[in-house]
């Protein structure tokens, strides 16, 4: 189980998601995507709406929607293949070792069952826990994740709770057995700007307590460059740029990442002009052949649009998909 | 300005719960339900306190008695008090009414609840089957099936129990179908429970206060199709007090002893009032963003 010192704890290779035509024609919206996410590593993975960012991590969390499915790669957690192995054993997993933070807190929590009851559910099933000890548990865990007078708050429906209050609950049910992977899709998104920064804070926080690694999928920028060290950027179904957040996003070395770092407000330059990625991405079905990004890209030159540039290191420990890269070297400020 | 402060300070220490819900005894189509059928519960319970004559021992020279002080809705051709039969009758009616709908109530919502969840061929049968069934009226096939079974209480359970479950399947099949895709039964899922853990201890509290309330209006059905058996002469054996075979039996006498006809007539509806605003109350309670 315990992997030996330096293995990554999730390991994604040439992950390959999609829809199985009858006839044997499959077409691919995620393509041969890789990241390894090593212990206590938190990484941020960056896409528009339909760049197949949530559905790796679904894939991870073995919630892909009817009709979708891995085409090929493996999703290795702690050197056990999730994809391959026993539902039953995958299941046990679920809970003590990955656990998934959703992005609607209204609609995640069961509105007939009373939240320290759901949040000692957990526990109970897979820590073995007596109901009162898995209740005590539940309190505790409450308080850690900020909720005052969590006695009383335990008892109470979600519909009695606000939407930031229900997000620490759905914190809470995550880390009760103590995973040592959080998979995370948009967990602010549905937050006030307040409580979406108490929220990620409190993330970081328990990640820090307990060692566990992140996976954070969002849209949010700002989020990432928050929470996260590492970042990958996904678009159309592919890896484009990966690396540490910090350099990322003082030096992108991929046009789309430039372009989504110069179409986000900044507010340390609120006089910089905001400029737009024209056009829109590519229908999964119908992509161009050649670079996925090169019909709205501004770096373009022919050879682009011939074959997908391969993920490359471009600098030390970092990695972009495009053949123009050394093109983008200026720091943006 | 202090008892501003004061007065803050006190809402801050209100309940979490302070958004509170219209409690149920301040619903009053609930209240009308329950006081109704609590009060013929309880005439049917107590009916040999209430009254001194038998329902079933015949007194021919008392015969079609007109309402007097000693049989306040007279008697019938046999001398048997009408209102003692009444109250004998609610006994029958109501305990087969209440307990024919169990059967169907666990089987039905059992059955669609299944389905619903895990859909594929077990689905494609079960919906089959009750297509099939919805394809009749239900006291048709009701009378049907206790005409080949032959009278009596054990077949008017089978009778009912075969052709109501359907709307249960179709209920819960229906609220399944949306519940399995909710966020929280994904979470769970992700939590790593079991399906049985999940349908039994998360989406059954969700899903099965629409078969409790379906389960009232089922109630008033049923007693309908008992009363409409005993009128058949296919319900309840006589000289059982029963309202079906009391108002079969009324009805030549409708002209000069109107009452023994009607007055079991009016039981019915009235039962079946005190069941409807119940079955109403119920669905407000148990629906919270009607409670309000």
């Amino acid at each position: 189980m315990i992997p030996e010192s330096g293995a990554p704890l999730l390991r994604v290779q040439d992950l390959t998601i999609g829809i199985r035509r009858p006839g044997g024609r499959s077409v691919a919206i995620v393509e041969d995507v890789s990241f390894d996410v090593d212990p206590g590593q938190r990484l941020g993975i960056v896409g528009e709406s339909g760049s197949g960012k949530s559905l790796t991590l679904r894939a991870v969390a073995g919630l892909l929607p009817r009709g979708v499915e891995v085409l090929s790669g493996r999703v290795e957690f702690a050197g056990r293949d999730l994809l391959t192995m026993p539902a039953k054993d995958r299941r046990a997993l679920m809970g003590p070792q990955i656990a998934m933070i959703f992005q609607e807190p209204m609609t995640a929590l069961n509105p007939v069952m009373r939240v320290g009851d759901q949040i000692a559910e957990g526990p109970r099933r897979h820590l073995g826990m007596s109901a009162k000890e898995a209740g005590e548990l539940a309190v505790s865990m409450m308080a850690r994740t900020g909720i005052p007078d969590p006695a009383r708050r335990a008892k109470a429906y979600p519909h009695e709770l606000s939407g930031g209050l229900r997000q620490r609950i759905m914190i809470a049910m995550a880390v009760s057995c103590g995973p040592r992977l959080l998979l995370c899709d948009e967990p602010t998104t549905a937050l006030d700007v307040t409580v979406q920064l108490q929220v990620l804070k409190l993330l970081e926080k328990l990640c820090d307590d307990t060692g566990a690694s992140l996976v954070f999928v969002t849209h949010d920028l700002a989020v990432v460059n928050q929470t996260c060290s590492e970042l990958a950027v996904m678009y159309a179904g592919h890896i484009v740029e990966a690396g540490r957040v910090k350099d990322t996003f003082r030096q992108p070395r991929h046009p789309y990442t430039r372009g989504l770092l110069e179409s986000a407000p900044d507010f340390d330059r609120p006089e910089r002009e905001l400029i737009p990625i024209p056009g829109f991405p590519p229908n999964v079905a119908d992509r161009p052949s050649g670079c996925p990004f090169a019909p709205r890209c501004g770096y373009v030159r022919d050879h682009c649009t011939e074959a997908v540039p391969p993920l490359e290191e471009v600098l030390p420990g970092r990695l972009a998909a495009c053949y123009e890269s050394d093109r983008l070297v200026e720091v943006l400020a | 300005m202090t008892t501003a402060v004061v007065r803050a300070s006190r809402a801050m220490r209100r309940p979490v719960r302070s958004r509170a819900l219209k409690p149920w005894y301040r619903n009053g189509t609930l209240v009308a339900g329950l006081v109704i059928v609590g009060l013929l519960v309880l005439v049917a319970l107590l009916a040999p306190l209430l009254t001194p004559y038998d329902p079933i021992a015949q007194d021919l020279e008392h015969a079609l008695a007109s309402p007097s002080g000693a049989h306040w809705l007279g008697t019938d051709k046999y001398g048997r008090d009408v209102l003692t039969r009444l109250m004998y009758g609610a006994r029958i009616d109501l305990r087969v009414g209440f307990l024919a709908v169990l059967i169907p109530f666990v089987v039905g919502s059992v059955l669609g609840a299944l389905a619903g969840y895990f859909g594929g061929w077990f689905d494609t049968v079960v919906m089959r089957v009750v297509d099939v069934f919805f394809a009749f009226p239900f006291y048709v096939l009701v009378i049907v099936l206790v005409f080949v079974l032959g009278a009596g209480e054990s077949s008017i359970y089978l009778a009912i129990a075969t052709v109501s479950w359907v709307s249960y399947a179709k209920i819960l099949r229906g609220e399944l179908l949306v519940a399995k895709k909710q966020d929280w039964v994904i979470a769970a899922r992700l939590g790593g429970m079991s399906h049985g853990r999940i349908l039994l201890r998360h989406i059954a509290p969700n899903v099965l206060s629409q078969a409790l309330i379906y389960a009232m209006s089922d109630i008033v059905m049923d007693i309908m199709a008992i009363v409409t058996l005993g009128y058949l002469g296919l319900g309840i054996a006589p000289p059982t007090a029963e309202w079906g075979s009391m108002i079969l039996d009324g009805q030549e006498f409708i002209t000069t002893q109107w009452q023994q006809a009607t007055i079991p007539g009016l039981a019915v509806v009235v039962t079946s009032l005190g069941l409807s605003f119940l079955g109403d109350g119920l669905s407000d309670l148990l629906t919270p963003e009607r409670r309000r």
